[in-house]
C-alpha cells in the first residue's frame, strides 16, 4: 500500500506518521507543500504540527497551499484522506469537512491520553477493528470542535461522527471532554466516509514502551483494509 | 556625538572600564563601538565576575567529547551517537514579560543545541515563582508556562521534564532556565570557530528589529521600580520561524559547505561575529547595509545590538553560497552574504561606504576585564534542638497530607500538561517522574534528564547545598535505570558586587566542583545569571543542575510507580533522621534555621552505584530517590503514581518517627522487590555494604501507617493533586 504525508512548513508530526505508517507495512513518501502533484498514493495523511506557523487560523494557509488542490481532487475522486490534529483543521478549513476547530475551552494546550469510541465502522478506517474504545494521545490548543445545529444533525444522520471522547468504559459525558467540543466530538468524516480528521494521534501510541500501543489498532486495521 | 564617561556609564560600564577601552584604543570609541563594549564587557556576555571561579571546573571525563566554551556540551553516548545539551537562564526577560522572555529563552537554548549539527530531542525547565500569595506570582505563572510551551510545542519538540518551585525570595525576580538535548552524529558535529581568510560571512534567520536592543545589558543589571520601561528590551519570539531556520541549517550541514556556524543569541551580531573571528583568530568584516532588517532606518548601533531572534551566522566555503542559498530560499528564509573572514584580526564595520567601527578582536574577548571579587564564607548554621514532645500532637499520616499539598511538592500536572510531551514519539518517561526518558530515535538506547536545584539548602549553607543539587540530580538519573554521564549548569545568584551573594555563589560552585569530581560526573556547558535582585532584595541562591544518563537497552527502564501487591518496600541508604531545613521544619514545624543536611559522597557514589547493579540484574520493580518531604513522601508519590496502597512496618530503628519519616538525610533511595527476591537483594546490598531498611509492602489501595486510621491511597492522591489547579483557576 502506499501513503503520501504532506509536508508544509511547521509540520511536526510528519516524521511521527511516516515511522507509523511504515511501521505497519505502507510504502511511505513525503512530499513538499510546493509540489503540484502527488505521487500515487492509497492514502495521503495530512500531518500534525503548527503548518505556516498557524499565526492565521490554524490551517487556514495551508488550505490555500499550492498542494492542496491536488489533495481535494484525490479526496473528491473517492481517495483516503486523513488528517491528524493541525490536519484536522487544515481539512475543516478547505471546507472538505464540515464545522471549525476553537481553542480549547479551558484556554490552554492541552497534552495528555484520552480514550476515544469508535462510533462507526462501516467505512475503511474502522471497518473490523478489533478494539471498540481506543487510548489514544492529544496535544493541541485548538480541538475545540463546533459546527451548525444543521450540521451537527447531518453529521449524526450520516453516520460521520467517526470518535467521540469517552473513559476507560466508554462512557461519554462532559467529564471525559477534554477541550469543550461539541458533543465529544474528536473526529469526524465526510459524506462518503473516505475523509477523516480527528485530533487525538494514533502515530503517537504504536508501541509498549510508549504509554499505550492503541494506536497500533488503527494502523492494523486501516492497511487491512485497503488491501 | 561625543562619547564620555556618562554614556559609558549609561551603557551598564563602570568608570574604570570605560577608561580602560580609552586606553586598549588609545582614543575615545565612537558610539557604535561602545554598544560593541558594553556588549561584550557586560557580566552577560563576559562573565567577568565568575570566570576565576569557573575555571577550577570539572569539566573533562571519558565520555565528554565537548565542555564549556562552545554553544553547548557534548557527551559521547556510544555507537557514534552524541548528546549536545545545555541550559540557560531567561530570568530577566521573563520577569519583565513572561511569555516572551520564557518562549525566547526556550528558542535560544534550542539554537544553540542545533547550531552544533544536532537535532533537538528533549526540552527541560526549571521556573522559580515568587510566594503564591504574591500578587504577580499567578500571572508570571501562566505567562511563562504560556511561553514555555508555546515556543517547544510549535518547534515540535517534547517537553519532559522540569521543576517548578516557588520562594518568596524569587517575589522580584523570577527563575526561567531552559534546558535542550539534541542529538548528533559525532562525526558530523559543527564549532563556532571560523578558519581562512576570505570566507563569505553569511547572515540567515528572521530579519533584524529594533528588539532586544541592550538585552544582555539588561539581563546584567538589577531591578528598580522602573522595569516596565524595560519592556522594549525584551526580544519576540518566533518558534515557526526557527522551526524552518532548524530544517534549513539540518539540510545544509548535510553537506559540506559549512566551516563554522554560531546562533545570535545575547548581544546578537556583535558577540556571534567576535566570537567566530575570535575562535579562529581572524579577523571580520561586516557590511551592514546588507543584513537583512525588518524595520526601516536602522543604524549599525542598532544593528549591531539587536537581540532579534532566530537568526544566525555561518561561515561558508567559498563558491558554496549559491547552494546554500538554494536550501533557505525553499525554507522562505533570509539569506545574505554580509561580510568576509580578513587576516586583520579586528572587526571592521561598513554602513554606507564609511568604516563605522574598527577594534582589535582581543581587546573584546580576552582582554574583557575579569574580577576576582570579594567575597564571604557562609558558616554552617547550628543544629536545631527540636523538641520531640511536641511532635506528639502530630499525626503522620495527617502531615503526610499536608505535606503532599505543598506548592513544592504537589502534582505539577496543570503546568506540563501544557507542554507537548510526547511528539517526536520517543518518550517513554513523561515529566513527573524522576527523569524524563526519551529513545534514541531507533536504537535500543535511551537519555534519561532531569533537573534540579535546592534553594534552601544553598542558602542555609553553599557548599553542602551545592554538592546536594549534583548529587540529586544523579539519584534522579539513577532511579530511572540510566547511568549518570554528565551536567549542565545555570548558576542563578544575586548580586556579585555583594560579598555576601558572591560568597554564596564561590561556595555554591565550590560544592558542585566537589560532587560532580568525586561521582566523575562532569560539568560541560552551563551559563550564570547574576544580579537577579530587586531593590535590594536578591534571591536565594538556585543553582540549577541538568543531568544526562544513558539507558544502554530502553525496555530495562525502571519508572517510580509501585507495580504490584505483597512486594517490598526497602528504604536503601541510611537514615539519621535530619530534619533541619526539611520541608517538615519549615513547613509544619515553622522552624527556617538550621544546617541542610551533609552530603557524604563516598555514600552517595556507593549507594547509586548499587541500586544501578540491582535494577540491571533485573531485581527492581519501581524505584524513587528520597527528597524533599523524606521517605514517607516518596513512598507516597510512588504509590500515587502506581495508584496502590502501602503498609509501613513497625519501626526498628531508634530515631523518632517523625524524624526517620520526614527527616531529609541523603544519599538514599526507595525501591520496590519481590518478596521472593530479598535475598538476592540482600545479598547485593551487604556485598556492597549497603545499609537497608525494610520498611513495608505494597497494598491495594490502603495506606497502613502504625496505628494511626487507615488512609485510602485517593486519600493522597487528592491532597497531592489539586494546589496548583486550584491555585489557577479559582
Amino acid at each position: 500500500m502506499k501513503s503520501s504525508v504532506i509536508i508544509f512548513p511547521g509540520s511536526n508530526c510528519d516524521r511521527d506518521m511516516d515511522v507509523a505508517l511504515k511501521k505497519f507495512g505502507f510504502k511511505n513518501q513525503m512530499v513538499w507543500h510546493n509540489d503540484l502533484e502527488i505521487p500515487k498514493s492509497d492514502l495521503i495523511v495530512l500531518p500534525g504540527g503548527f503548518s505556516y506557523g498557524d499565526y492565521l487560523r490554524c490551517g487556514s494557509i495551508a488550505a490555500k497551499s499550492k498542494i492542496i488542490k491536488s489533495i481535494i481532487e484525490f479526496a473528491n475522486s473517492g481517495g483516503l484522506l486523513l488528517g491528524i490534529c493541525n490536519g484536522f483543521q487544515i481539512l475543516t478549513e478547505t471546507g472538505l469537512l464540515p464545522g471549525i476547530l476553537q481553542q480549547n475551552k479551558h484556554q490552554k494546550f492541552i497534552c495528555k491520553n484520552v480514550y476515544v469510541k469508535v462510533n462507526s465502522k462501516e467505512n475503511k478506517y474502522f471497518k473490523n477493528i478489533k478494539k471498540k474504545i481506543l487510548e489514544l494521545h492529544i496535544a493541541h490548543n485548538e480541538g475545540n470542535y463546533f459546527c451548525s445545529e444543521e450540521e451537527l444533525k447531518s453529521l449524526n444522520n450520516n453516520n460521520q461522527i467517526a470518535v467521540t471522547y469517552c473513559n476507560e468504559d466508554g462512557k461519554e459525558s462532559e467529564e471525559f471532554n477534554p477541550n469543550g467540543t461539541l458533543s465529544n466530538i474528536a473526529g469526524i468524516f465526510n459524506k462518503k466516509k473516505n475523509i477523516l480528521g480527528m485530533m487525538p494521534h494514533p502515530e503517537r501510541m504504536i508501541d509498549k514502551s510508549l504509554s499505550s500501543s492503541d494506536g497500533n489498532f488503527f494502523f492494523e486495521n486501516l492497511i487491512e483494509n485497503l488491501k | 556625538m561625543e562619547i564620555n564617561e556618562k554614556i559609558a556609564i549609561e551603557h551598564g560600564l563602570k568608570k574604570e572600564e570605560f577608561s580602560k577601552i580609552c586606553d586598549l584604543l588609545k582614543r575615545t570609541p565612537n558610539l557604535t563601538e561602545l554598544g560593541i563594549f558594553s556588549a561584550m564587557w557586560n557580566e552577560h556576555c563576559s562573565y567577568k565576575s565568575s570566570r576565576v571561579h569557573l575555571k577550577k571546573l570539572n569539566t573533562k571525563g571519558k565520555k565528554v567529547i565537548q565542555g564549556p566554551g562552545e554553544n553547548a556540551g557534548i557527551i559521547d553516548i556510544e555507537d557514534d551517537d552524541a548528546i549536545v545539551f545545555k541550559i540557560e537562564s531567561h530570568n530577566h526577560p521573563s520577569f519583565i514579560e513572561p511569555y516572551q522572555g520564557a518562549a525566547t529563552g526556550v528558542g535560544g537554548i534550542m539554537r544553540d543545541v542545533f547550531t552544533m549539527g544536532a537535532r533537538p530531542i528533549a526540552n527541560l525547565n526549571s521556573i522559580h515563582f515568587g510566594s503564591p500569595q504574591h500578587p504577580k506570582t499567578k500571572n508570571l505563572l501562566r505567562g511563562v508556562v504560556k511561553g514555555i510551551g508555546g515556543y517547544g510545542n510549535c518547534m515540535g519538540i517534547p517537553t519532559i521534564g522540569g521543576q517548578t518551585s516557588f520562594d518568596e525570595s524569587y517575589n522580584g525576580n523570577i527563575l526561567v532556565n531552559a534546558m535542550t538535548l539534541g542529538l548528533v552524529n559525532k562525526n558530523k558535529i559543527f564549532y563556532s570557530k571560523a578558519a581562512g581568510i576570505n570566507k563569505p560571512v553569511i547572515y540567515v534567520g528572521s530579519k533584524t528589529g529594533r528588539d532586544g536592543i541592550h538585552g544582555a545589558s539588561m539581563a546584567s543589571a538589577i531591578f528598580d521600580d522602573k522595569i516596565e520601561e524595560k519592556k522594549p528590551t525584551v526580544q519576540v519570539g518566533d518558534p515557526f520561524t526557527e522551526k524552518l531556520l532548524l530544517e534549513a541549517c539540518l539540510e545544509l550541514m548535510a553537506g559540506k559547505s559549512i566551516i563554522s556556524i554560531q546562533d545570535m543569541g545575547a548581544a546578537g551580531l556583535t558577540s556571534s561575529s567576535i566570537e567566530m573571528a575570535s575562535k579562529g583568530n581572524l579577523g571580520i568584516e561586516l557590511n551592514l547595509n546588507k543584513v537583512p532588517c525588518r524595520e526601516e532606518k536602522m543604524t549599525p548601533y542598532e544593528i549591531m545590538l539587536s537581540e532579534s531572534q532566530e537568526r544566525m551566522l555561518i561561515v561558508l566555503e567559498n563558491g558554496k553560497e549559491s547552494e546554500a542559498k538554494k536550501i533557505f530560499d525553499k525554507w522562505n528564509l533570509d539569506f545574505a552574504v554580509i561580510g568576509k573572514t580578513t587576516d586583520s584580526k579586528k572587526i571592521e564595520l561598513f554602513f554606507d561606504n564609511n568604516k563605522v567601527a574598527e577594534i582589535p578582536i582581543d581587546i573584546l574577548a580576552e582582554n574583557a576585564p575579569v574580577y576576582d571579587r570579594k567575597w564571604k564564607k557562609t558558616k554552617l548554621p547550628q543544629k536545631i534542638k527540636f523538641n520531640k514532645d511536641d511532635f506528639k500532637k502530630l499525626k503522620i499520616t495527617q502531615v503526610l497530607k499536608k505535606i503532599l499539598a505543598l506548592p513544592n511538592i504537589s502534582s505539577k500536572e496543570w503546568i506540563w500538561q501544557q507542554y507537548d510531551h510526547t511528539v517526536m514519539g520517543d518518550t517513554i518517561q513523561k515529566p513527573g517522574s524522576d527523569s524524563g526518558v526519551v529513545r534514541v530515535h531507533g536504537t535500543d538506547k535511551a537519555v534519561a534528564t532531569s533537573v534540579d536545584s535546592s534553594a534552601v539548602y544553598c542558602y542555609a549553607h553553599p557548599i553542602t547545598g551545592g554538592k546536594q543539587v549534583v548529587c540529586e540530580s544523579w539519584r534522579n538519573l539513577i532511579s530511572c535505570g540510566s547511568k549518570p554521564i554528565a551536567i549542565t549548569n545555570c548558576l542563578n545568584f544575586g548580586n556579585p558586587e555583594k560579598e555576601k551573594n558572591m560568597g554564596e555563589f564561590v561556595e555554591c560552585v565550590e560544592g558542585i566542583n566537589e560532587a560532580s569530581k568525586f561521582l566523575d560526573y562532569p560539568i560541560v556547558s552551563g551559563n550564570v545569571s547574576f544580579y537577579n535582585e530587586t531593590k535590594d532584595k536578591g534571591i536565594k541562591p538556585t543553582p540549577a543542575i541538568g543531568g544526562v544518563g544513558l539507558i544502554k537497552d530502553y525496555k530495562k527502564m525502571i519508572t517510580m510507580d509501585l507495580k504490584n501487591n505483597k512486594n517490598l518496600i526497602l528504604v536503601i541508604g541510611k537514615t539519621e533522621g535530619h530534619i533541619d531545613q526539611s520541608a517538615f521544619a519549615i513547613n509544619i514545624l515553622n522552624e527556617k534555621k538550621g544546617p541542610p543536611p551533609e552530603i557524604n559522597l563516598f555514600n552517595e557514589k556507593n549507594n547509586g552505584e548499587t541500586v544501578l547493579k540491582l535494577i540491571e540484574v533485573g531485581l527492581v520493580k519501581s524505584a524513587h530517590d528520597v527528597s524533599l518531604g523524606g521517605i514517607i513522601t516518596a513512598v507516597s508519590k510512588m504509590a500515587i503514581k502506581g495508584k496502590k496502597g502501602f503498609k509501613l512496618n513497625k519501626l526498628k530503628v531508634l530515631v523518632n518517627k517523625f524524624d526517620y519519616y520526614f527527616g531529609e538525610d541523603q544519599g538514599r533511595y526507595i525501591i520496590e522487590i519481590e518478596s521472593k527476591n530479598l535475598s538476592k537483594v540482600q545479598k547485593i546490598l551487604n556485598d556492597n555494604s549497603v545499609h537497608y531498611d525494610d520498611i513495608g509492602l505494597v497494598t491495594e489501595k490502603d495506606v497502613i501507617v502504625d496505628k494511626e486510621p487507615i488512609l485510602h491511597i485517593d486519600d493522597l492522591i487528592e491532597s497531592n493533586k489539586n494546589w496548583l489547579t486550584n491555585y489557577m483557576e479559582k
